[in-house]
């Protein structure tokens, strides 16, 4: 499968914080249509990674490593043809209107583009469509929920046509169902429009809808693996800023016990099955 | 004195009397108990956040009566002796770190208190102890807040208010937005208020993980009205119910339910997974006593 992006050897400090890099030689690539979920507790490097990749941060003296992007490597000039293809959702749904109406902010940067209006206004209405949104098109974006707000950023984000979209703690203020609704737009856009998605989380959900999930922690890159893998690691999920899944809880409080469990992680459903089956036994 | 809180067939209505009328509680009976710790649990618009604000009088009643204390607040009540209740009973918005200013912590903190009477010298003493209560060193009340990380500005914003010395604290939704640490680390800030300072808690929250660990009161909020009060066992032990009113569930309830429609048997639901685990040992084939593992 393509790569679509591609991080070799990054090395990165803030112009403030010179003596302590955000990012230490990272190394991942991410293939078309994938998933994944960028996890590391708070300051781990996680949204400096996200950032870097769209060309975000102001590259100094000391910063190396390169990034390609759907085969271009990022340079100064050719960042906007990166930025085409990449579009960002972020944590607070307050932050991110600029339009009157829900379908004038969904608009607004492909009216930077220069589109024609004809195709524009098949576009909004095609994103709208997209994230469930478009009987409130005409609406005034600061009264809808958090979920509603975030859908609508994402409708922002695919009228743009990118072939990434990055969600950087996309769902983190939201209530359950908002997160429930937002997850569900993103995997739609990932399973029919083969979306490469990238993550970056403290939700369990999220990172349980990934193929892969990256571990950061104080810059460098520690850990990639399925979510299967890294659920595994039980407690110390705490320490990458992720719960523990209750199924894994559960293991562990069962072993404490006495109880002869799975040796690996289980799912919940594969959790039931397997202590029905050992009831049977009894 | 006893701060039990009081409502007595309490409703509420936004903008009385103009075309944006609109109903947002009605007959709310209920007593929320001096020393206990309350979890209110609601859709987004049940109603959750209009009720609170009537605990410490930010809004009056349109009819019937609330009680804080020996203070009983009709509709007709006079805004003008509000500020005591204000001060005994602390509220925490959500996201209560967009609302620090001051250019140092310890102003921040010493903000509330000087604005209700207590002079500067007081206020920065108590900014000292607060600092300390919610968990933060002596060395970030000399620091601006806008510094801090999120979770450290989220305490220092709860540290304002309980500056104010309230004997209730309300907070709504306090670890929204947090990573999975920031939120422990907040909740058992509050539990220990609860336990060792006695305060009484009232949290507004979409976790029923944190109900089922910190509550011992849940009341149930749907359409502007109170739809069951109880114990978390109470409340979550009926799995279809929340279910039909799409309410959360706690995860250790989810998974129980779903063992009992195996045909698991549990004296009463669990509501953690070490109760379940306590629960299911019986009920499944046990090795030798493996006192090796963690």
């Amino acid at each position: 499968m393509a790569k679509i992006i591609d991080v070799t050897n990054l090395n990165y400090r803030y112009p403030q914080q010179t003596e302590h890099p955000a990012l230490k030689d990272v190394n991942f690539s991410v293939d078309q249509g994938e998933w994944v979920a960028i996890i590391g507790h708070n300051g781990s490097g996680k949204s400096t990674l996200a950032k870097s990749i769209d060309g975000l941060l102001p590259i100094g003296e000391g910063d190396s490593g390169t990034i390609k992007v759907g085969g271009i490597t990022l340079t100064e000039d050719s960042v906007w043809d990166i930025r085409k293809k990449i579009g960002m959702v972020f944590q607070n749904p307050d932050n991110q209107f600029v339009g009157a109406t829900v379908e004038d902010d969904v608009a607004f940067g492909l009216e930077n583009h220069g589109m024609p209006r004809e195709e524009m206004v098949t576009r909004v209405h095609e994103a709208l469509k997209r994230v469930r949104m478009l009987e409130f098109a005409k609406r005034e974006p600061a009264r809808l929920s958090g979920g509603q707000k975030q859908r609508v950023a994402i409708a922002g984000v695919i009228a743009q046509q990118p072939d990434i979209i990055i969600l950087d703690e996309a769902t983190s203020m939201l209530d359950p169902e908002g997160r429930v609704e937002v997850l569900e737009i993103v995997r739609k856009l990932k399973e029919e429009e083969n979306m490469t998605v990238l993550s970056i989380t403290h939700d369990i959900d999220e990172t349980e809808n990934a193929n892969r999930i990256i571990v950061l922690d104080d810059g460098q890159l520690q850990e990639s693996g399925t979510p299967e893998k890294i659920f595994a690691y039980g407690n110390r999920l705490i320490a990458m800023g992720l719960d523990v899944p209750y199924a894994e809880r559960l293991r562990t409080a069962l072993r404490k016990r006495g109880t002869i469990v799975p040796a690996q992680y289980l799912n919940e459903e594969g959790m039931v099955d397997w202590l029905w089956t050992s009831h049977l036994k009894m | 004195m006893v701060m039990d809180i009081t409502f007595k067939d309490v409703g509420y209505t936004y903008q009385v009397g103009t075309p944006f009328e609109s109903r947002a509680l009605h007959e709310i009976n209920l007593t929320l108990r001096d020393h206990a710790f309350t979890a209110i649990i609601g859709h987004t618009g049940s109603g959750k956040s209009t009720l609170v604000q009537h605990l410490n009088a930010l809004l009056k009643p349109t009819s019937g009566t609330v009680t804080i204390g020996d203070r009983v607040i009709t509709p007709e009540t006079n805004n003008k002796n509000l500020k005591p209740i204000r001060q005994k009973v602390g509220m925490v918005f959500q996201f209560p770190e967009s609302q620090l200013f001051e250019e140092t912590v310890a102003k921040d903190i010493a903000f509330g208190p000087m604005n209700f009477g207590v002079s500067e010298e007081e206020s920065l003493k108590r900014a000292k102890e607060m600092v300390q209560l919610v968990g933060l060193k002596d060395a970030v009340l000399e620091r601006s807040p806008f510094d801090l990380s999120g979770g450290q500005m989220r305490r220092v914003a709860i540290a304002g208010v309980l500056a104010m010395k309230p004997e209730v604290l309300i907070l709504d939704e306090p670890t929204a937005g947090l990573d999975p640490e920031g939120r422990r680390d907040i909740m058992g800030m509050v539990q220990r208020l609860h336990q060792e300072n006695q305060l009484t808690v009232i949290l507004i929250t979409h976790l029923m993980e944190d109900v089922a660990n910190y509550a011992d009161q849940v009341v149930v909020m749907e359409n502007g009205g109170v739809v069951k009060v109880g114990t978390p066992r109470e409340v979550f032990s009926n799995v279809q119910w929340l279910r039909d009113k799409q309410l959360g569930v706690p995860e250790t309830a989810a998974f129980a339910d779903q063992l009992i429609k195996k045909g698991f048997q549990f004296k009463q639901m669990p509501l953690t997974e070490t109760e379940l685990a306590d629960e299911l040992l019986p009920q499944l084939p046990q090795a030798g006593r493996n006192d090796n593992v963690e």
